[in-house]
């Protein structure tokens, strides 16, 4: 959504954000309900395979095998109908600036072969500096891509269902689940509140207002949103919620579910062997 | 029979008390109406009498049997408890946690672990009978706000409770919802069932209750039948139910009266 008024505002640019927020947290559930490659695969089958995936790539030991894995992760996104641009927005760029950030002193304070000296700094750029932040990045990045395809092909109660499939205890699932609401709360609530102080806004926000109010917005909201979420635990609880996940539709496996398990256990054995 | 009873409760949020030594009783099959302005303690009350707050101090009863959190702990209490009893919240949104409307409806029919033909079919019907059928495939939290209470309705009443807890049914909502909602209300169970309704909407209260709560500052200031209630002006004002309303005639003379939205007083008022 894009609004016309004032485009560049302090309150029109979080407002905006907002509606980007809810839309990202809605676009999952759109995205599970698409037609493509790993959709129509079973819960649980997605749980485990993708799950093995991340174990491997975590405990791999060669570059080589870690990225052929993050590739790997991206053929599967790209067959589910998951585009580059939603995995490079929501997953790499904060990858890379998390653990980006991480990552860098890495690069200078590893000891090893010299690379490059930054100029003026006295800071040595080794190769197995360079090494050990690819290993983090790489990782991180696979493995990040590897649970939004979960997220992205799995609509949530199923997750939460085959969780508890694999005898995750209760607590953890409803956790999750409330989680999940919490987000879509907060942002909601956000939400009315910036077009509610829009709506009794005249003209710009100086920088000093602007801060009291971000500092003044995110304690209500965290009440507010804290509030609403204790609520919707009280209504689950109250229609015979008892911290087990129940669906109409029920697990069962096909023969395409029993050839995708088989093929994640393929990779994931042999990755395992050639990450040694 | 009685079916809710209440034995010197009290209930406090943090330093403020909500409920403060309330007694009363509820007999089963009547429609009560929980009368009091905002914070007079209605919303907690009836979240205690579903059984999602317990009191600090004092005793509440459902069909004789002590309401306890060791007792909801058990799953043969809280499941059969909770097929008996249903509460629809003030806010339909905290009601509304399914990715679709369908899903929502049939979450309690689930938990409950009906038949999953059986939910199909109630849960279709219910859909019908509250005209949301369309809707059946929406995300909940994108609908208009009337929607979304016909939805929280429709998810509580598909699991035909005995006895239904209303909060603030007919807040928000345009006056025609708010018609068809109270006839909603009145036909359901054919009048059968028990319907404890928490309002401050006076206007609505012959129409759902046949006896009623008024509560002031957590305690029970009056009971009685709705026309009783509606008559006893020095309640209505005492109990923030009513206000002054002043206003300027033609001829300069500045008068002043009571009032209430909507206004269902004396017609000599």
């Amino acid at each position: 959504m894009r609004l016309l008024d004032r485009p560049g505002g302090f309150l029109e640019g979080n407002i905006e954000a907002l509606h980007a927020g809810l839309e990202r947290v809605l676009h999952a559930e759109n995205s599970a309900a698409r037609r493509g490659l790993l959709q129509p695969l079973d819960a649980r089958v997605k749980v485990a395979g993708l799950l093995s995936l991340i174990l491997v790539t975590a405990t791999g030991k060669r570059l080589g095998t870690i990225a052929a894995l993050f590739a790997l992760a991206v053929v599967l996104a790209l067959l589910s109908r998951i585009s580059f641009r939603v995995l490079a927005t929501r997953v790499w760029t904060g990858t890379l600036v998390f653990t980006g950030a991480i990552a860098l002193p890495a690069l200078f304070l590893t000891p090893g072969t010299a690379l490059y000296r930054v100029p003026g700094l006295q800071w040595t750029l080794t190769s197995q500096g360079l090494t050990t932040a690819g290993y983090l990045l790489l990782r991180v990045a696979t493995s990040a891509t590897l649970a939004l395809l979960l997220v992205f092909t799995t609509p949530w109660a199923h997750v939460l269902k085959a969780l508890r499939v694999f005898r995750v205890p209760v607590v953890f699932v409803v956790i999750l689940g409330m989680a999940a609401r919490y987000i879509l709360l907060l942002l909601e609530t956000a939400l009315e509140m910036f077009e509610s102080r829009k709506s009794r806004t005249v003209g710009a926000l100086d920088r000093a207002a602007r801060r009291r109010m971000a500092v003044a917005s995110a304690g209500v909201l965290l009440n507010r949103s804290l509030q609403l979420s204790g609520d919707v635990y009280l209504a689950m609880q109250a229609r015979a919620f008892r911290g087990e996940v129940c669906l109409l539709d029920d697990f069962a496996m096909k023969r395409i579910d029993w050839l995708a398990l088989a093929g994640f256990a393929g990779c994931a054995a042999a990755a395992a062997w050639a990450g040694r | 029979m009685m079916l809710f009873e209440t034995e010197r409760l009290t209930y406090r949020y943090g330093n403020v008390t909500a409920i403060a030594g309330l007694t009363l009783s509820i007999r089963e099959g009547s429609r009560v109406a929980l009368v009091g302005a905002n914070g007079s303690g209605k919303s907690t009350l009836l979240r205690i009498l579903d059984g999602l707050y317990f009191g600090e101090t004092g005793a509440v009863r459902f069909r004789g049997e002590a309401l306890t959190e060791d007792r909801f702990a058990g799953d043969e209490f809280a499941f059969s408890f909770r097929r008996q009893v249903g509460l629809v919240f003030q806010n339909p949104d905290v009601q509304l946690f399914n990715p679709t409307v369908f899903d929502e409806v049939a979450f309690g029919p689930l938990q409950l672990g009906w038949p999953k033909p059986d939910v199909r079919q109630r849960v279709s019907e219910a859909l019908d009978r509250f005209g949301i059928a369309h809707l059946r495939d929406r995300v909940p939290h994108r609908l208009s706000f009337g929607e979304k209470k016909r939805v929280a309705l429709a998810s509580v009443l598909v699991l035909d409770p005995a006895v239904l807890l209303l909060d603030e049914p007919t807040a928000a909502l345009d006056p025609r919802s708010q018609s068809q909602l109270i006839d909603l209300l009145v036909e359901w169970g054919g009048g059968a069932k028990s319907v404890i309704t928490a309002t401050h909407h006076l206007g609505d209260l012959e129409d759902i209750a046949d006896r009623c709560l008024v509560l002031d500052g957590g305690r029970l200031a009056a009971e009685g039948a709705p026309a009783e209630i509606l008559r006893d002006r020095a309640l209505l004002e005492r109990s923030n139910l009513v206000h002054a309303h002043r206003h300027r005639h033609r001829s300069g003379e500045v008068h002043s009266h009571p009032h209430m939205h909507p206004g269902k007083l004396d017609p000599g008022d």
